[in-house]
């Protein structure tokens, strides 16, 4: 084949389940059709990804959705422009915390239905006492500071009065260490995707609390990420890979393929887990622990509501969030930076001949549709939404300043 | 200042890699080299330590950990950075292609921590020399035992001499244009299913 494929394309990711949509395209032929040998290369973390994307041996990657926005602000070590002409998908993560913290959270009124406003208030609760009684604050941990783990894990804290900063500490934990780390009590509890949350509960020594498609119901999480120099010089085979890349999400997203998936993801070469695993994120049933079972709408989007489809406005929330956090000041550059970095007009140019639903705006207000809707595009019908925020919170674009001003650290 | 005054922190999980790392600086006549092997406690450790340089291999999980460590902690008291964002491209892609990134406190000259790079750049690819080197002599005693289990199965069955055995297999070989270690494990293997006593 790598004789006669038009385009060779290097592509790194990391072992999680949304990484699907690139795995799917490369061994399930996807990307050969349209004529790419896609290498797909597994990586131990975001900073060899980020290295190697900046020095050139992959021309894309599998990226935390921030992550582009980050090397592209100058925030990181060998920060290179990054560009994200299409997201892998939305929702997927949960938040997921130690048997110990979850019996305090019940003494002080959560229960098991995922709900984030009462789950938040009972650890609140519970950080507010161990606070009082001079313990030791809690210790979260997520993937990577610039990752929508880490903004959305601090947005359900901060709103429900717990400060991520003075009350609860928040660490870097590689993914697949999550479980081992929360099960030997290096931390409290941590905010991941899947397959690592199921993999504690599974192991009996963790519960899942809520997740990310309640805090903020169809938002961005993984992103494909382009090196700008590379999209520049490879017009033609960026655009073929997206259309591989948009036929191998729609395949991903019909659940008579969810066994067979689960299989390829389950292999070593990708997530090394077992297959009975991997369903969760697919079903969007979930197993919380202690025997409860929790059906989530929206858990993981690979395909549907848009999913692919790289909105400014997501990119203009991380921004936000970085703001929020002290990662950066909100500067008219700054700004311009990370709108540029979003590239729904690549999408769209990519998915033309197709004859596929697009959306025709490149922004939306974040948190406007409180129900499914249908939206004009062009070419076929096209349904977007529920995304709302669990605190009833707008994010207006065109707003951004006020927006910024009105965020509060808890 | 001569080379020992650095304080150098070395973190990797090969043992081997991590001291052959450690025999190269010390040979440089750097003092102050300390190796870690597990990143449990890193934090104090490098409180500790205070180092100057740390030298970690890109295979290391943790890397996302220590960046965000280096530009949060309170244990790091000095500014840490990438060392490559001081470097030329030339020496970033021979780090990254060797497997290994290194971080420097703030202010540290580039001349004084490239001859460590460098270093380790170049024993971080004799390691890879050695550990290939040591696969293949691997498997060429896989492939030397399995051809004598061949030899062994035509010489029984076909009552040849143990020579006429390998010529065959060898003639076998060209003829399909594959390796004679490839058509042993398929003899081997078809014995076995044919009597599983034979391919034992």
């Amino acid at each position: 084949m790598s004789m006669t494929a038009a385009h060779q394309i290097t592509a790194g990711f990391m072992p999680l389940f949304d990484s699907a949509v690139l795995v799917v395209a490369g061994e399930m032929g996807f990307a050969a059709r349209e004529g790419i040998e896609l290498k797909l290369q597994r990586e131990t973390s975001w900073a060899n990804i980020r290295d190697r994307i900046a020095i050139g041996h992959f021309d894309v990657a599998h990226m935390l959705g921030p992550m582009p926005l980050a090397c592209s602000l100058g925030l990181t070590p060998l920060a290179s422009d990054t560009i994200v002409p299409f997201s892998l998908g939305l929702g997927g993560n949960c938040i997921t915390v130690s048997n110990a913290v979850w019996g305090g959270m019940t003494a002080r009124g959560a229960v098991p239905d995922l709900d984030p406003v009462r789950a938040g208030a009972a650890l609140g609760a519970l950080v507010r006492e161990r606070s009082a009684a001079g313990r030791e604050p809690l210790r979260f941990a997520v993937v990577h500071p610039h990752s929508g783990h880490n903004y959305e894990l601090r947005y359900w804290l901060a709103a429900c009065g717990i400060d991520p900063d003075r009350d609860i500490e928040i660490v870097i934990v590689p993914p697949p260490f999550m479980a081992d780390a929360l099960s030997a009590g290096r931390i409290d509890g941590y905010c991941v995707g899947e397959p690592w949350n199921s993999a504690s509960v599974a192991a009996g020594t963790g519960r899942i609390v809520t997740v990310k498609a309640l805090l903020w119901r169809n938002s961005p999480e993984k992103v494909l990420g382009v090196r700008k120099a590379w999209a520049e010089e490879n017009p033609d085979a960026l655009a073929a890979l997206l259309r591989a890349l948009h036929n191998s999400a729609r395949w991903c997203q019909d659940p008579a393929n969810r066994s067979e998936l689960a299989a390829l993801m389950a292999r070593p070469a990708f997530l090394g887990q077992p297959e009975a695993i991997q369903m969760p994120a697919l079903t969007g049933r979930l197993q919380l622990g202690g025997g409860v079972e929790r059906s989530v709408g929206d858990f993981f989007l690979p395909f549907d509501k848009a999913a692919n489809f790289p909105w400014k406005s997501h990119a203009l929330w991380f921004y936000t969030q970085m703001v929020r956090w002290g990662q950066l000041p909100h500067t008219s550059q700054n700004l311009a930076i990370a709108r540029d970095c979003y590239r729904p007009d690549l999408y769209r140019s990519a998915l033309k001949p197709l004859g596929v639903a697009l959306p025709g705006a490149n922004a939306k207000v974040e948190g406007a549709l409180k129900v499914a809707t249908p939206v004009g595009s062009a070419g076929a019908s096209l349904v977007l939404g529920p995304d709302g925020f669990f605190d009833g919170q707008i994010f207006d674009p065109d707003r951004i300043d006020a927006y910024i001003a009105g965020q509060k650290r808890a | 200042m001569a080379a020992g005054s650095l304080t150098i922190l070395v973190i990797d999980e090969n043992r081997i890699r991590a001291s052959i790392i450690e025999a190269g600086l010390r040979d440089a006549g750097h003092r102050h080299v300390t190796v870690i092997h597990d990143v449990a406690g890193i934090a104090r450790r490098i409180g500790e330590i205070e180092p100057d340089v740390i030298v970690i291999d890109l295979e290391n999980p943790n890397r996302d950990m220590l960046e965000n460590m280096f530009q949060l902690s309170r244990a790091v008291k000095r500014p840490i950075a990438m060392f490559v964002d001081r470097s030329d491209q030339a020496s970033i892609e021979a780090a990254v292609d060797a497997g290994v990134s290194a971080y420097v406190v703030d202010g540290l000259k580039k001349e004084r921590i490239k001859p460590i790079l460098d270093m380790a750049i170049s024993r971080f690819n004799a390691f890879s020399r050695m550990a290939r080197e040591l696969e293949e002599a691997r498997s060429e005693l896989e492939n030397r035992k399995v051809i004598d289990r061949a030899k062994g199965i035509l010489m029984k069955s076909r009552r040849l001499s143990e020579e006429a055995a390998y010529t065959l297999l060898r003639k076998t070989a060209m003829n399909q244009n594959r390796k004679i270690a490839d058509i042993a494990q398929s003899l081997v293997t078809a014995a076995g299913l044919l009597d599983p006593l034979e391919g034992e």
